[in-house]
């Protein structure tokens, strides 16, 4: 009995265009953090108290030199929003790494050995998953003081459990597959089959995770710098940007909104690439 | 199902004691605690005073034993600047935060489980690519400025809800709303995957062929099925929404656990934090084991009879 | 009693602009007379039934010149007035008896659940209905399997929990799936002794469908031979055996070895080729690539010519065909 599902064409357009959505925006948010100084028209850091709070271009009174306005400082809006895409693509990116060669060492060693290492490895899992994550993170800032690597390593050594999960299962399954035992049987040595047979097969389902992770790992650290335990001010930091705001948000919303949808969007990017590539992977799977 | 059970237990207990010691070295990670508690303006004096004061000057060993022995009674000391007892601060506190908890997941299950059950019936239509992409902005939405905005439409703009402060009813419903915002996509998403695939098994077939109502089969055959990894997910959910609620508590200045939290944070009140952090983390350890007995009695065939 | 429980004519069913399924199924199923359909595997012979029940998905599309029960209009019916029908009037059970019921469920609120939908009848007496229809269907201690879980009986009980799940509301018709087809060996043969039991005891009328025609010979008194979406020949079971007219059917039989008749040396039969995926718009005979004695004539229209009184086949060849050889 065949019952077929909706015509692949059109289900391949929907998920190509929120790949090619999100590949876009993420594009250019590194374009901007790698570019920074040349495309921002001002210094992020220089402040003139004469020219606080200028609106924004679509409202009355602006000036034309400050785009997106100005700060309570005076600092131009625009250049510290582009200077901030710098932080956010460096946490995201640095904190996947590390979070990353966590995870997906602890997931592939489970998966791979199985038994009591196994074993050991998920109850390692599930310590982590039972801590709460933002109290400690904040918990650790608060101690140790602001800074940005701190914040990395922090959130590096607390965001690893998707990888291990996901490195874990994907192991678990390749393992079983044929061409690792005919590989056992060429004689070929466990680190060899563990490098050249698994990690390649679970790599696009890592990839996946490596986007959500980023993501999570950027709105961290942007609630994280709006608590003041996180990047310290005057950093650019998003995050930094909405709290300073917020004590006048409610005479000009636009201070807070300019940054917020900034964040929102670069997430929002990240999640639609990762989505798109998770579908984009999968057509490829024959599983 | 005992056996099941009693070694989810060990488990659980074993977890607890690991995040204990975790919970006690965070808090001296910072090194020489007296040094931070005395402030910035402490002669060597002042700070060996503290030291012999708190019991800081005891091997180490000894005050994680001492902390542990007492920890494990619920005896979680004296809070440094409050001057209260630990227990006591948490046990008022840890009313207003599990109601937020339980006022954010239940939001979130009002929104998600329709959500998903219309994208999965209709799976591949118009409403189906709508659902998704409600999940996916709810994914993407930082939640701090989530509450910001709700403050300024809801709050100023339609002054129709406090902006801060516990006191009424209302005063849960926009941090409620933001803390399930965390949810949903998960819950949505979890929701429409286990209907598809319980509406395309057979018995749902035989169902059909049965001439059931159609929303019998919904209800009660396909959802009873697609329940399942949805009410673990909705109770490890709640674990989190309880750990993450400090942001949303402290923005509403909602006077919670997560609340007491961050002020024993920016004032270095070392035996709350590590008391706080255990506290949520035996609360995520017991949903997860609920979530399992839960599990055990909407699907027969977990309880190995 | 001359007017037929079901009446089919005509049936098409195509999944998109790429597969044909079914393209012109006719058949007849009388009061307590069991109708097999036979055929191979992807003949569309399961689409069919479920085409006549209406339970295919919302992508198929299904049409016919005829369709009724009872003398009711199935075509136009809308789906609630079909799903009143289902389980009562008409009941249908399936080929994996395995996943055919729901885990979540113990199997007394299954079978229940039936005659609550469709009578009013209080939960007792269904429960007793239930009790009693599991031991006719020859399930012993019935009132422990009420209470038990799916995962917890076999797969010949499963079958015949089906079967009496089936039976609850004392349907006309029983339409049965390939039911035998994931049982052992055995339990084939109690269940289709089941089944034939029950049809003298119920009067009730079987569409059968099987790949098997072993159990076409045992239960069935009409049978139609399915290949590639069309009936290609319906005859009653003694005619089908002893005079079958369309080489299709010829071949099917040709291939079942006959003990005492097959020499040890002697290749079993076949049908070379393969069953052809057929698009909307295929024209002429769909067997003419792996028959023997097709003729250019068989790429356009196959007429259905009659052997006999009851006897039909769709193909250009003569009746007597067969008998000069």
């Amino acid at each position: 009995m065949t019952e077929l599902a909706q015509p692949a064409s059109r289900r391949r357009n929907w998920r190509s265009a929120g790949l090619w959505i999100g590949g876009t925006i993420v594009g250019l948010v590194l374009f901007c953090a790698l570019f920074a100084p040349l495309l921002a028209p001002h210094d992020p850091f220089a402040q003139d108290l004469t020219r606080r709070f200028l609106p924004p271009y679509w409202m009355e009174g602006t000036d034309p030199a400050h785009k997106l306005g100005t700060d309570g400082l005076g600092r131009d809006y625009l250049s510290r929003l582009i200077y901030g895409t710098r932080i956010s693509m460096l946490i995201g990116i640095m904190t996947v790494i590390t979070s990353g060669l966590i995870g997906i060492s602890l997931g592939v060693v489970g998966g791979f050995f199985g038994g009591r290492v196994d074993d050991v490895v998920l109850f390692i899992i599930t310590c982590r998953l039972s801590i709460p994550v933002v109290l400690v993170a904040l918990a650790v800032v608060g101690l140790l003081g602001s800074s940005l690597t701190l914040v990395v390593l922090t959130l590096g050594l607390l965001l690893w459990e998707r990888f291990a999960v996901v490195a874990r299962s994907t192991t678990m399954q390749v393992r079983h597959l044929d061409f690792v035992s005919a590989a056992w049987c060429a004689g070929a040595s466990r680190p060899w089959i563990l490098l050249r047979e698994v990690l390649p097969n679970i790599t696009s389902h890592l990839v996946v995770v490596a986007t959500l992770e980023m993501a999570l790992a950027i709105l961290l650290e942007a609630a994280l710098s709006f608590l003041g335990l996180g990047v310290p001010p005057p950093a650019p930091s998003w995050g930094v940007m909405i709290t300073e705001a917020k004590e006048y948000m409610f005479f000009s919303p636009w201070v807070i909104m300019i940054p917020g949808v900034a964040l929102f969007v670069l997430v929002l990017g990240i999640n639609l690439l990762g989505d798109g590539l998770r579908d984009f992977l999968r057509t490829g799977e024959t599983s | 199902m005992l056996r099941f059970l009693v070694r989810r237990l060990i488990v659980a207990l074993l977890v607890t004691a690991t995040v204990l010691t975790l919970a006690f070295a965070l808090t001296r990670l910072s090194g020489d605690l007296a040094i931070s508690i005395a402030g910035p303006n402490a002669t060597d004096r002042d700070v060996e005073l503290v030291r012999k004061a708190y019991g800081l000057d005891r091997p180490l060993i000894i005050q994680y034993l001492s902390w542990t022995g007492r920890a494990l009674i619920g005896d979680f000391g004296e809070s440094y600047f409050f001057k209260q007892r630990v227990a006591t601060l948490i046990g008022d506190r840890m009313p207003i935060t599990l109601t937020l908890g339980l006022v954010g997941l239940v939001i979130a299950l009002v929104i998600s489980l329709p959500l998903g059950i219309l994208a999965a019936v209709r799976e591949g239509t118009l409403i189906d690519r709508i659902v998704q992409i409600v999940a996916l902005v709810g994914q993407a939405m930082p939640s701090f400025w989530l509450c910001l905005l709700l403050m300024i439409g809801f709050g100023l703009q339609l002054g129709w809800l406090p902006i801060s402060g516990t006191g009424s009813w209302e005063h849960y419903v926009m941090p409620g709303i933001v803390l399930a915002f965390s949810a949903i996509p998960a819950l949505t998403r979890l929701t429409r995957s286990g209907m598809i695939q319980a509406l395309g098994a057979d018995y749902i077939r035989t169902a059909r062929a049965k001439g059931l109502s159609r929303l019998s089969i919904l209800l009660k055959h396909a959802l009873r099925n697609a329940a399942i990894p949805v009410v673990a997910i909705a109770a490890v959910q709640l674990g989190f929404m309880l750990g993450g609620s400090i942001v949303i508590e402290t923005i509403f200045a909602l006077h919670g656990v997560g609340y007491l939290a961050w002020e024993s944070i920016a004032k270095n009140d070392f035996p709350v934090v590590q008391a706080v952090v255990l506290v949520l983390a035996v609360i995520y350890i017991g949903l997860t084991l609920a979530a399992d007995l839960v599990n055990a009695v909407l699907d027969p065939r977990l309880r190995g009879a | 009693m001359s007017e037929p429980l079901l009446d089919v004519a005509g049936l098409r069913v195509s999944f998109g602009t790429s597969l044909a399924a079914v393209r012109g199924v006719s058949l007849q199923v009388m009061r307590g007379e069991t109708h097999c359909v036979v055929g191979e595997s992807g003949c569309g012979k399961s689409v069919s039934a479920l085409a006549i029940m209406n339970l295919l998905a919302r992508r198929a599309s299904r049409t016919a010149d005829r369709l009724s029960f009872e003398g009711r209009d199935l075509l136009t019916m809308t789906d609630g007035a079909m799903s009143q029908l289902r389980g009562d009037r008409m009941a249908m059970i399936f080929q994996e008896p395995m996943t055919s019921l729901n885990p979540a469920y113990t199997v007394g609120s299954q079978m229940t659940e039936v005659l609550t939908r469709h009578r009013s009848v209080s939960r007792r007496a269904a429960r007793d209905r239930a009790a009693e229809l599991l031991a006719r269907v020859g399930i012993t201690a019935p009132g422990l399997r009420l209470a038990q879980f799916p995962h917890q009986l076999s797969g010949g009980l499963r079958q015949r929990v089906m079967i009496a799940m089936a039976l609850m509301c004392d349907p006309q018709l029983l339409i049965a799936d390939e039911p035998t087809t994931a049982l052992d060996v055995t339990v084939q043969a109690q269940i289709l002794r089941l089944l034939a039991s029950l049809q003298r005891e119920l009067g009730l009328a079987i569409l059968l469908i099987t790949h098997d025609l072993g159990i076409v010979a045992r239960v069935a008194s009409r049978v139609s031979v399915m290949y590639a979406g069309q009936i290609v020949e319906a005859a009653s079971t003694a005619a089908l055996f002893t005079a079958p007219k369309h080489p299709y059917t010829r071949g099917l039989l040709a291939c079942v070895p006959v003990p005492g008749k097959v020499r040890r040396d002697q290749p079993l039969g076949m049908i070379r080729g393969v069953v052809p995926k057929i698009e909307p718009g295929f024209a002429g005979c769909a067997f003419r690539e792996r028959c023997d004695y097709a003729m250019p004539e068989c790429a356009s229209e196959v007429p259905l010519q009659v052997a006999a009184a009851g006897h039909d086949y769709l193909c250009r060849l003569p009746a007597d065909w067969g008998t000069r050889v």
